[in-house]
């Protein structure tokens, strides 16, 4: 809420402002919650990639419906937690994520008042562009022609992931991630 | 604080974004050129993770317990039936592996043999996939002053999984068998021959360069070679199988893709440093 806007509000208590500043932290702490957890130890095939899909599916949903919460620069701490959390050439998912924040802002006007399915067919475009700049990179720096096979399932996980993702940060955008509700 | 312009405000607003995304940019590049900072960063974290993934491992290993017995409870009359057979075929090879040790000790005896050290071993708790789209590892609980080591051989119950490659003050992390960068010198048990089994980060490592004349069979028994210095002979590795495309394949005898309890051992191998620790000026000779 903008202090300059006249109106009646309640009082800047500490309890009230901490409030505030919880719900605008929501977006960033919940994203690294989910990629440190999608690294626990739950011994199931391809954690790898499902911490990358949900760093993806998280910052393209935040920088489309609360920019103001995911700043760049909170997503490059997030991308170093990416990068730091897997293994890879350093940098490189850091950069993804910022490409994608990048495109997220460029189509955010058009995006954002869309049904669920049209955005989620513009993210499942952006985790295949995304998976394929993690496949041309690693292959360039590694110097072999690397299988497209890992980074196809990166890729379909994300996108497959983004609607139940979409949901339940939807449902916290609108309730206790709203700083406007405190 | 500086009070700024709206228009400067503005500048920096629309600026941070490129300037940040070249500097990731840079990151790759620096990344590229000097490994050592960003396996530190990597492990500093893995440390200080440590802790909270070891608190989440005994939780999460009940459930899944929990619920394989559900599952197990519906499969129980074909498991039984299974498991009897199983039993009595290992009730006869463990009557020959009994008279086959005694044998052993007879002929190590009249030969005077000197027996090999017994190597140290830990045994620890694989708390995290730490690998990455084209990387295969993980990182393992192993407390402070474990003494584990760089080059330190990895294995659960059943066969070879691995080496250690790096180490931090309470985890350590092992380079799986089935990494692209992973080399492991193996013998062809019922041949004799030699040959290398190389990672594809596939679940099945290949078999390449074996000797002349020892062509890989269907199903022999493979285990580590120690002609490198950097495994000791004999632990086992899996069974050869011939994939699709005909090319001999390597069925790893460890569970690669659930590992949990890891052994960690010391060979005492004269420091032979794994792939991804060893400096330029080795891997290039």
């Amino acid at each position: 809420m903008d202090r300059r806007e006249p109106g009646i509000r309640p009082r800047p208590t500490l309890g009230r402002r901490l409030d505030i500043a919880a719900r605008f932290a929501f977006p960033g702490a919940l994203t690294a919650l989910l990629q440190v957890l999608a690294g626990g130890p739950f011994h199931f095939g391809g954690q790898a990639e499902l911490e990358v899909a949900v760093a993806l599916g998280s910052v393209f949903f935040w920088s489309l419906h609360r920019p103001l919460s995911l700043p760049p620069l909170l997503v490059f701490g997030l991308g170093l937690l990416a990068d730091m959390l897997t293994e890879g050439p350093f940098g490189l998912l850091l950069f993804t994520l910022l490409l994608v924040q990048a495109l997220a802002f460029h189509w955010r006007e058009r995006l954002a008042r869309q049904e669920l399915m049209l955005v989620w067919l513009a993210f499942a475009a952006v985790a295949l562009g995304a998976a394929a700049l993690q496949w041309a990179v690693t292959s360039v720096l590694s110097l072999r022609l690397l299988s497209f096979g890992p980074a196809a399932f990166e890729a379909a996980l994300a996108a497959g992931l983004y609607p139940l993702l979409a949901v339940v940060l939807g449902a916290a955008h609108h309730r206790f991630a709203e700083p406007s509700r405190a | 604080m500086i009070r700024l312009s709206i228009q400067v405000r503005q500048v920096i607003a629309r600026l941070t974004l490129p300037v940040l995304t070249a500097v990731a940019f840079g990151l790759i590049l620096l990344g590229k050129a000097d490994a050592v900072i960003a396996e530190q960063a990597r492990e500093s974290l893995g440390d200080s993770l440590t802790p909270l993934y070891a608190a989440l491992a005994t939780p999460i290993g009940r459930l899944q317990d929990a619920l394989g017995t559900v599952g197990g409870a519906f499969v129980l009359a074909g498991d039984n039936a299974r498991l009897r057979q199983e039993n009595s075929e290992l009730r006869k090879w463990q009557a020959i592996a009994l008279a086959l040790d005694a044998e052993n000790k007879r002929l190590k005896a009249a030969l005077h043999w000197v027996p090999e050290p017994a190597p140290s071993f830990i045994t620890a708790r694989a708390i995290a996939d730490g690998g990455g789209l084209y990387v295969r590892s993980v990182l393992v609980a192993v407390g402070p002053r474990s003494g584990v080591k760089q080059g330190a051989i990895a294995l659960d119950d059943d066969g070879l999984l691995g080496r250690v490659t790096d180490v931090g003050a309470r985890s350590v992390r092992v380079l799986l068998v089935t990494d692209l960068n992973s080399r492991v010198p193996v013998t062809l048990e019922g041949s004799g021959g030699r040959a290398i089994m190389v990672g594809t980060n596939g679940p099945r490592p290949r078999l390449e360069y074996w000797t002349a004349g020892t062509r890989p069979q269907e199903g022999e028994r493979v285990v580590t070679s120690a002609v490198a210095g950097a495994f000791p002979a004999g632990l086992p590795v899996g069974t050869v199988h011939y994939g699709e495309q005909q090319q001999p394949e390597v069925t790893l005898a460890a569970h690669i893709d659930r590992i949990d309890l890891v052994r960690l051992f010391d060979f005492n191998l004269g420091r032979q440093l794994a792939p991804e620790a060893a400096p330029a000026v080795v891997t290039g000779r």
